[in-house]
């Protein structure tokens, strides 16, 4: 932590569900008594372009954004991005990468190609990183959409973010009708993390 | 209870807490969600107007007939009311009005980056910059108070970071404002030169109280700190100088025209190195500098783009951010691109195999301009496409009228596309203009404009008939079209490019983000695909490239069904699942 400030990083491609993500994190922090920063985007990007979301928080928060090399966590929702954001996490930090891959523009008009193994590439540089297909556990809940739910169960988890602060801020942020399947997402996210034990203060 | 808001929300909060009750604007991010937030309390009336101009006359006329009023635009939103506002600073309020000017530094979602700060010294405004989400709230509700106090409109400043992060926000409530008596003053209102020659002269008097009132205003304050090095800065960058310089003195400004000329020199008076800390212009640098005093700014600092906690410890600390992990390898870019099923896909698919001129507009169709489509010629501002495309005529001849085509949406072309057609049809142009009917403001979030007969208070209304208003304006050739049909929307173009005179085509579809309507779902038969790629060069990222095997796959999670792929495939390879 910067300070005495948590720094979460959300990257992923535009329309992947990053704003919500960060929103969860966010309430949740609210609710534990933090002062909190989060920065967005809107607007063209937003468009199938690479988005990030930035969540800060701590006893008193300036800036909404998070400096390079200062990311307690990186919550990537597409391996490129992963890659892409890698220099914002700082020493010691949390890469979680889900295995959804997107082919940018360049890639899918053959200028340039989808480097490989990105996610193994990524966990031989980084120690505590997790990989994991959020997309297929979201299936198995119910929505493939949920996906960013799942994300926010493990890392809210790993943060030490207690449980029910994490479901009242779902509650809270979702649609009435698709609550109980962002619910078992979280869940699922949650209970991941047995697999792959990494912690925040390990 | 605090609760977060995106600075937006609050400014939303902060006129509704002020006693707002009319509010007008024009979608452009990253000013949308102002408004739009606006219209949801109880008691308000709010619109989507159809520009700009517009927006701010309503503003003018609400304000006048006693309203507190909210104006709301994007940075360029700005350029188009400048002509309302210059004089509108003449002629002063009656209900306070605020108009947000929403800058985009970094140009997130922009065609350029001007500081509108320059507008408050040019129209002659009090202009004040809040610093985060809490201070948007407070400096909003405050600026109608100012904004009545001083018989000026007041701009409140906001940039993109600003408007786009959340922060905890404690509510207010709702303040009891009655509506104020209206009286015919027409030395106060209408500004003929007679009444203006007077009223400039109450502008300059207002400009003095002003610059008296910024001195002891509480919306700047100095934070005294190690009185080494003292910084003077206004909004999101007075957060930056906090995270990265915490011991340091600062005076943070509120108002940031007119600037408080005593306090500034007090503070400057009593740190040994002064610096300015301010994104894009030198706007309070430079006034600094003229009144003699010592500052450093923009000799270290940059004109151009966002500032970031980052910039500031390279620029002003000397450190480099410690990375701890990078990747070696070359990581490719990821460019926004228009959506899987986007109607506009066709249509540039279409202009780009035609090799046309292609003057372009401001809408998510711009990214048209990008590979593989790259179908644009130009973009300069809302509504250029269809004067640029009768200039190209003038230049070169009615032959190139033959090989160009204007590209509009149909929200750019009821904010600022009829008068230009007006002109061509006036000065006997052979444009063909393409509007590129999605049925909503598509870029900004999908917001309602006069063309799809509902309004941001979510009523329905008279829906403009656009068919009949290109009619009534001299266009005789309107044809309507669908986007996806790539043989029909060819063979109207060759038409219409052909004949001589000026024709409109209306490529009709809803956005792919708001259509409902069920969708097939497709597959690629890779016996039949003889790897030409054809497919791939439509930019969709619901078809993709498999380099092992040298065929084209559908994704099936992000490809909408429109078909395109099917249409442009010469060995029948795509085809809707159970059709082989």
């Amino acid at each position: 932590m910067s300070g005495n400030t948590t720094n979460i990083l959300i990257v992923g491609v535009g329309g992947q569900g990053t704003l919500l993500a960060s929103r969860v994190l966010a309430q949740a922090a609210v609710d534990l008594g933090h002062d909190v920063k989060v920065s967005e985007v809107h607007g063209m990007a937003q468009r199938g372009g690479s988005v990030v979301s930035q969540v800060r928080y701590g006893p008193k928060v300036f800036s909404p954004i998070i400096k390079k090399g200062d990311a307690d966590v990186i919550m990537a929702f597409e391996k490129l991005e992963a890659a892409r954001y890698l220099p914002y996490l700082k020493e010691g930090g949390i890469m979680v990468v889900n295995t959804d891959k997107i082919d940018p523009l360049p890639v899918m008009s053959g200028e340039t190609h989808y480097p490989d193994k990105l996610e193994v590439k990524i966990a031989e540089l980084v120690p505590k990183t997790v990989v994991l297909d959020a997309t297929a556990i979201a299936e198995r809940c119910g929505n493939a959409k949920t996906a960013n739910i799942v994300l926010v169960g493990l890392v809210g988890r790993a943060l030490g973010m207690p449980r029910e602060s994490l479901l009242e801020a779902v509650r809270g942020l979702v649609p009435a009708r698709a609550i109980e399947v962002n619910l078992r997402a979280l869940q699922h996210g949650w209970d991941h993390l047995d697999q792959v034990p990494v912690k925040i203060s390990d | 209870m605090k609760r977060l808001m995106i600075g937006n929300q609050a400014i939303a909060r902060g006129a509704y807490e002020a006693g707002v009750t009319v509010a007008a604007a024009y979608p452009g991010t990253p000013s949308t969600e102002i408004v739009d937030n606006f219209s949801r309390f109880e008691g308000v009336y709010a619109e989507w107007s159809p520009n700009e101009k517009v927006a701010l006359e309503v503003g003018f006329g609400a304000s006048m007939g006693g309203a507190r009023t909210l104006v709301a635009m994007k940075h360029v939103g700005v350029n188009v009311a400048a002509d309302p506002l210059f004089t509108m600073s003449y002629t002063g309020v009656n209900g306070g009005l605020v108009l947000v000017s929403a800058d985009d530094p970094g140009m997130h979602s922009s065609q350029n980056e001007q500081d509108n700060r320059g507008y408050g010294r040019f129209a002659k405004l009090l202009v004040i910059e809040p610093a985060d989400s809490q201070e948007a709230l407070d400096f909003t509700r405050r600026a109608f108070d100012l904004s009545e106090e001083y018989d000026s409109p007041v701009m409140l400043r906001v940039t993109t970071r600003l408007c786009h992060s959340q922060g905890l926000v404690e509510e207010g409530e709702r303040a009891t404002v009655p509506l104020k008596e209206y009286r015919k003053n027409e030395a106060k209102y209408v500004m003929l030169p007679g009444f203006a020659r007077l009223r400039h002269v109450e502008v300059e008097k207002r400009m003095a109280r002003l610059r008296e009132y910024v001195e002891t205003s509480p919306l700047n304050r100095i934070e005294w700190g190690d009185r080494s090095i003292g910084i003077i800065t206004s909004g999101v960058s007075y957060q930056y100088v906090r995270e990265v310089m915490p011991d340091v003195s600062v005076l943070k400004l509120g108002t940031v025209n007119p600037l408080p000329e005593k306090l500034i020199r007090e503070f400057a008076g009593q740190v040994e190195r002064l610096y300015v800390i301010e994104e894009l212009e030198p706007v309070i640098e430079e006034q600094l500098k003229s009144w003699g005093l010592q500052v450093t700014g923009k000799s270290i600092l940059p004109r151009v783009g966002e500032y970031s906690p980052e910039l500031l410890e390279e620029k002003l600390l000397g450190t480099v951010p410690r990375v701890a992990y990078h990747m070696v390898e070359a990581i490719p870019p990821r460019p926004p691109l228009l959506c899987p099923g986007c109607p506009h896909r066709g249509v540039f698919y279409v202009l780009n195999r035609k090799k046309l001129i292609v003057t372009g507009d401001i809408g998510c169709y711009t990214l048209g301009a990008l590979k593989p489509l790259g179908a644009m010629d130009s973009t300069l501002c809302m509504g250029a496409s269809l004067g640029t495309a009768l200039g190209l005529e003038k230049a070169r001849g009615p032959e190139a009228a033959r090989k160009t085509v204007a590209v509009i949406g149909d929200s750019t072309f009821v904010h600022s596309g009829i008068t230009p057609l007006i002109d061509i049809v006036y000065n006997q142009g052979n444009t063909t203009v393409l509007i590129l009917d999605n049925g909503t403001t598509a870029m900004t979030g999908h917001q309602d404009h006069p063309a799809t007969g509902r309004t941001i208070m979510r009523t329905e209304t008279v829906q403009l008939d656009l068919e009949a208003l290109v009619k009534a304006v001299g266009v005789e050739r309107v044809r309507v079209v669908d986007p996806l049909d790539i043989k029909q929307l060819e063979q109207v173009l060759d038409e219409e490019l052909a004949f001589p005179g000026p024709s409109v085509i209306l490529a009709r579809r809803p956005c792919a983000l708001i259509d409902k309507s069920s969708r097939a779902r497709l597959t690629v038969d890779e016996e039949k695909c003889k790897s030409c790629k054809l497919c791939i060069k439509l930019g969709c990222t619901g078809v993709y490239w498999v380099e092992g095997e040298k065929k084209a796959r559908i994704n099936p999670d992000l490809c909408q069904g429109c078909g395109l792929c099917i249409q442009v495939c010469k060995f029948d390879a795509v085809m809707e699942e159970g059709a082989r």
